[in-house]
C-alpha cells in the first residue's frame, strides 16, 4: 500500500494542489549537504564540479562531488541554487539520495532520475516537477565532470540535443522541456514549441518522444 | 536562525481583503431573515428588491452616477468581461480596434485575446515605461478610425502604479471613443467620481474593499450601447440575468461607502507604513528596489525585487513567520514564466523572479511593518548564502532603463 502524503501548510498563490507534503518542507527550511557563501565554495577542493540553468530561465544549480577512486562511491555531494522551493528540497533529497549508506556508485547516480527524487520527497504538485529536475542534470555534468578529470573520458555521458522537426530546429531536450512543463499530448506540445507545423514528418518520431519523456518523468500511464 | 510561531500578518491585501465587520453586519439580514427574491411581487421580495435600490443608489451617490447606470454582476472578472465584449460587440458596426495595455489583469487581456482569436477583433497593447505606466499621448497615437473602446486599468495589482484615468478620458471623449477603467484595486483609495474621470465604464468589485468575495459591479453611462454576455430572466435591466446576490449587493454598497468616507485618513496612515517599509527595506537589504512608481502608487503597495534569489523561496520563508505576502516569480505564477507586469517594466529574465508584492490594509499595524523588516534581511542573507547567483545592481538596473 502506497503511503498516503501529508501536505505542510505552506502554500503558494495561483490555486489548486499547491500545496507541499512534509518532507519537501523539512528539506526547503533544512536543506542537507550545503557549501554555504562563496568562500566556503572556493575552498571546496571537489573532484568534480557540474553547472546546469541559468538565472534567467529561474532555476541554477551548481553541484560539488567527492568520490572515492577505488569503489567508485559518491563520497560527498555539495550544491547551491538559485530556485524555488522544489528545487531546493529536490537537490537537498538528491544529495542525500547520492551519499547515504556509504556513497552510491557513479554508475547507478547516472541512472537517477527526477522521479526516483519526487518518490522520496513523497509527492510534488505535478506542476512543479519541472523544478525538480535541475538536481540531476547537474550530478551529471559533475560526474563527467569528474570522468574528465581523471582521463577516464570514454565514460563520459552527452546530453546533447537531437533536433527532430528540422524546419523550426526544435529538439527532443524542447520536447522533454514541454513535457515537464505539463504537456501530455502532441497537440500540448505543439503549442509549446510549434513542433511539426512545417515539418510534418517529424510527428511520429515526436510523438514517440512525448511517451517516452512521459514515462520517463511521470511514469507509466 | 529564529524559531517563531506567532501570529500571522496578512500583508496580501490586494489578494483578497478581510470584510469590515460592520459590512459584515449591513449584510447580515439578507441570509436568513430578509431572503427574498427581488424579482417577487410580494411582500419579502419587496423588501429585497428595496435593499438593492438602496445600495445602487449609495454607489452611485459615490460615483457621480445616475443608479441606472451601475449593473451588479458577480466578479470584478465578470465586470470586465461584460464591459469590454458587451461593449464591442454592441458596436460592431462602428469598428473591431481595442486599445489596453500589456500591465492588465488576466481579465482583461485573456477577454481581449480571445475576442482576437475568435471574434476577428484587433487589438493594440500598449507598453508601459519602467514605473508601469501609460501616458495619454500614447493612447492618443493608438487610436484609428476603427477603435471602438479604450480599457486602462485605474491601478495596478501587482507593482501599484496609478495609471493617468483622468486624462486618458480626455483624449477618449475627444475622439469619441468608449473609455473603460478597472478600477478592483483603486476602491479603497482613489477618486470615484465617474465625471471628474471621464470614465464611459468602470469596474469594481467586492473583495478588494473590505467586501464580499463574489461580488463585482459595472458602471455604464447612460447612452453606451452594450450587449449581455449573460442572458436569462433579464435582471439588471437585461444587462446580467440571474437572482441577484441581495446581501452581497447589499454588502459592496456599505464597503465602497465605507472606504471611500473614510480613505483620506487611511491613505496617510498606510503611506507612512508603505514608505517606511520601502525605505527599510531597500536600505537595510542590498541589491533591492522597488517595482513600479514611486510616487503615482497606491497607499498600500510595496512591491521590490530582491536579486539573486527566488521570490517563492523568499515568500514560504517569511510564510514561516507567518508574514503573507506574495511574488511574481515563475514558481508561484500558473505558466512558468515570471508575472507580465514585472515583464513589462523591463525587468531583465534574471531579476524577474525575485520580486515580492506586499499589500498592506486596515489591520496592519505599524508592529508588523518592523517584523518584516526584522525577519526579511535574515531570509535574504540565508537564501544568498547557499545561492550560486550573484548578479551586479549596476548591470540590473541598466538593464531596467529604458
Ligand atoms: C485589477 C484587477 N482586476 C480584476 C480583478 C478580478 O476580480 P475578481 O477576482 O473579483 O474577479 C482583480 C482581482 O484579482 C484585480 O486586481
Amino acid at each position: 500500500m502506497t503511503k498516503k502524503p501529508t501536505y505542510a501548510d505552506v502554500k503558494t498563490k495561483g490555486g489548486k494542489g499547491w500545496f507541499y507534503t512534509d518532507v519537501v518542507k523539512e528539506h526547503f527550511f533544512k536543506p542537507r549537504n550545503l557549501l554555504r557563501t562563496e568562500e566556503e565554495a572556493k575552498k571546496y577542493k571537489a573532484d568534480g564540479v557540474g553547472i546546469v540553468g541559468s538565472p534567467a530561465c529561474g532555476d541554477m544549480m551548481k553541484m560539488w562531488i567527492k568520490v572515492d577512486p577505488k569503489t567508485e562511491r559518491i563520497k560527498e555531494c555539495k550544491w547551491q541554487t538559485f530556485g524555488c522551493a522544489s528545487a531546493i528540497a529536490s537537490t537537498s533529497m538528491l544529495s542525500m539520495m547520492v551519499t547515504e549508506k556509504g556513497g552510491m556508485k557513479l554508475d547507478k547516480a547516472l541512472q537517477i532520475k527526477p522521479q526516483d527524487i519526487v518518490k522520496r520527497l513523497v509527492d510534488l504538485p505535478p506542476r512543479k516537477f519541472h523544478c525538480s529536475v535541475l538536481g540531476d542534470k547537474a550530478l551529471r555534468e559533475a560526474i563527467n565532470d569528474y570522468f574528465k578529470k581523471t582521463r577516464k573520458e570514454h565514460r563520459i555521458v552527452k546530453q546533447g540535443a537531437k533536433v527532430i522537426d528540422k524546419q523550426l530546429n526544435v529538439t527532443d531536450k524542447d520536447i522533454e522541456e514541454a513535457v515537464l512543463d505539463g504537456a501530455t499530448t502532441f497537440e500540448d506540445v505543439q503549442k509549446k514549441t510549434k513542433i511539426g507545423v512545417h515539418d510534418k514528418s517529424c510527428i511520429p518520431e515526436a510523438e514517440q518522444l512525448i511517451r517516452f519523456y512521459r514515462e520517463k518523468y511521470f511514469g507509466p500511464d | 536562525m529564529i524559531n517563531v510561531k506567532s501570529k500571522e500578518i496578512y500583508l496580501d491585501h490586494s489578494a483578497t481583503t478581510y470584510l469590515d465587520p460592520r459590512v459584515k453586519k449591513q449584510m447580515d439580514k439578507y441570509f436568513c431573515e430578509e431572503f427574498g427574491n427581488p424579482g417577487s411581487f410580494n411582500t419579502i421580495g419587496l423588501r429585497a428588491k428595496k435593499a438593492i435600490a438602496k445600495a445602487r443608489n449609495g454607489i452611485a451617490n459615490i460615483l457621480g452616477a445616475k443608479p441606472n447606470e451601475i449593473v451588479f454582476t458577480g466578479t470584478g472578472t465578470e465586470s470586465v468581461n461584460l464591459a469590454i465584449k458587451g461593449v464591442v460587440r454592441a458596436n460592431k458596426d462602428k469598428g473591431k480596434h481595442i486599445i489596453t495595455t500589456t500591465i492588465e489583469h488576466h481579465a482583461v487581456l485573456d477577454t481581449c485575446e480571445y475576442l482576437e482569436k475568435y471574434e476577428g477583433f484587433k487589438v493594440t497593447y500598449l507598453e508601459v515605461d519602467k514605473y508601469g505606466s501609460v501616458t495619454p499621448e500614447q493612447v492618443e497615437k493608438a487610436i484609428r478610425k476603427d477603435t471602438v473602446l479604450i480599457s486602462v486599468m485605474y491601478a495596478n495589482n501587482e507593482i501599484g502604479t496609478i495609471e493617468p484615468i483622468k486624462e486618458i478620458g480626455k483624449i477618449a471623449k475627444k475622439h469619441k471613443v468608449l473609455f473603460h477603467t478597472d478600477a478592483c484595486q483603486a476602491g479603497c483609495s482613489q477618486d470615484l467620481n465617474v465625471n471628474n474621470l471621464n470614465v464611459d465604464l468602470m469596474t469594481l468589485n467586492g473583495s478588494k474593499i473590505y467586501g464580499p468575495k463574489g461580488t463585482g459591479m459595472l458602471y455604464i453611462r447612460k447612452g453606451v450601447r452594450i450587449q449581455p454576455i449573460i442572458h436569462g430572466g433579464g435582471q439588471e435591466r437585461g444587462l446580467r440575468s440571474g437572482t441577484e446576490n441581495v446581501p452581497g449587493i447589499v454588502g459592496l454598497a456599505k464597503a465602497l461607502e465605507l472606504c471611500q468616507k473614510e480613505k483620506e485618513k487611511e491613505n496617510q496612515r498606510l503611506i507612512k507604513l508603505r514608505d517606511k517599509l520601502i525605505k527599510e527595506i531597500t536600505s537595510k537589504i542590498p541589491k533591492t528596489f522597488l517595482n513600479g512608481h514611486p510616487t503615482k502608487r497606491l497607499p498600500n503597495n510595496a512591491n521590490i525585487t530582491i536579486l539573486d534569489i527566488e521570490g517563492e523561496a523568499i515568500m514560504l520563508y517569511m510564510n514561516k513567520y507567518g508574514i503573507c505576502a506574495s511574488s511574481g516569480s515563475a514558481c508561484t505564477s500558473k505558466t512558468l514564466d515570471p508575472s507580465h507586469v514585472i515583464m513589462a517594466i523591463g525587468l531583465p529574465y534574471e531579476a524577474a523572479h525575485g520580486s515580492i508584492r506586499f499589500s498592506i490594509g486596515s489591520r496592519t499595524t505599524e508592529k508588523d511593518i518592523d517584523k518584516v523588516i526584522k525577519v526579511l534581511p535574515g531570509i535574504v542573507e540565508n537564501l544568498r548564502e547557499i545561492s550560486p547567483v550573484n548578479l551586479e545592481l549596476e548591470d540590473v538596473l541598466e538593464k531596467v532603463i529604458k
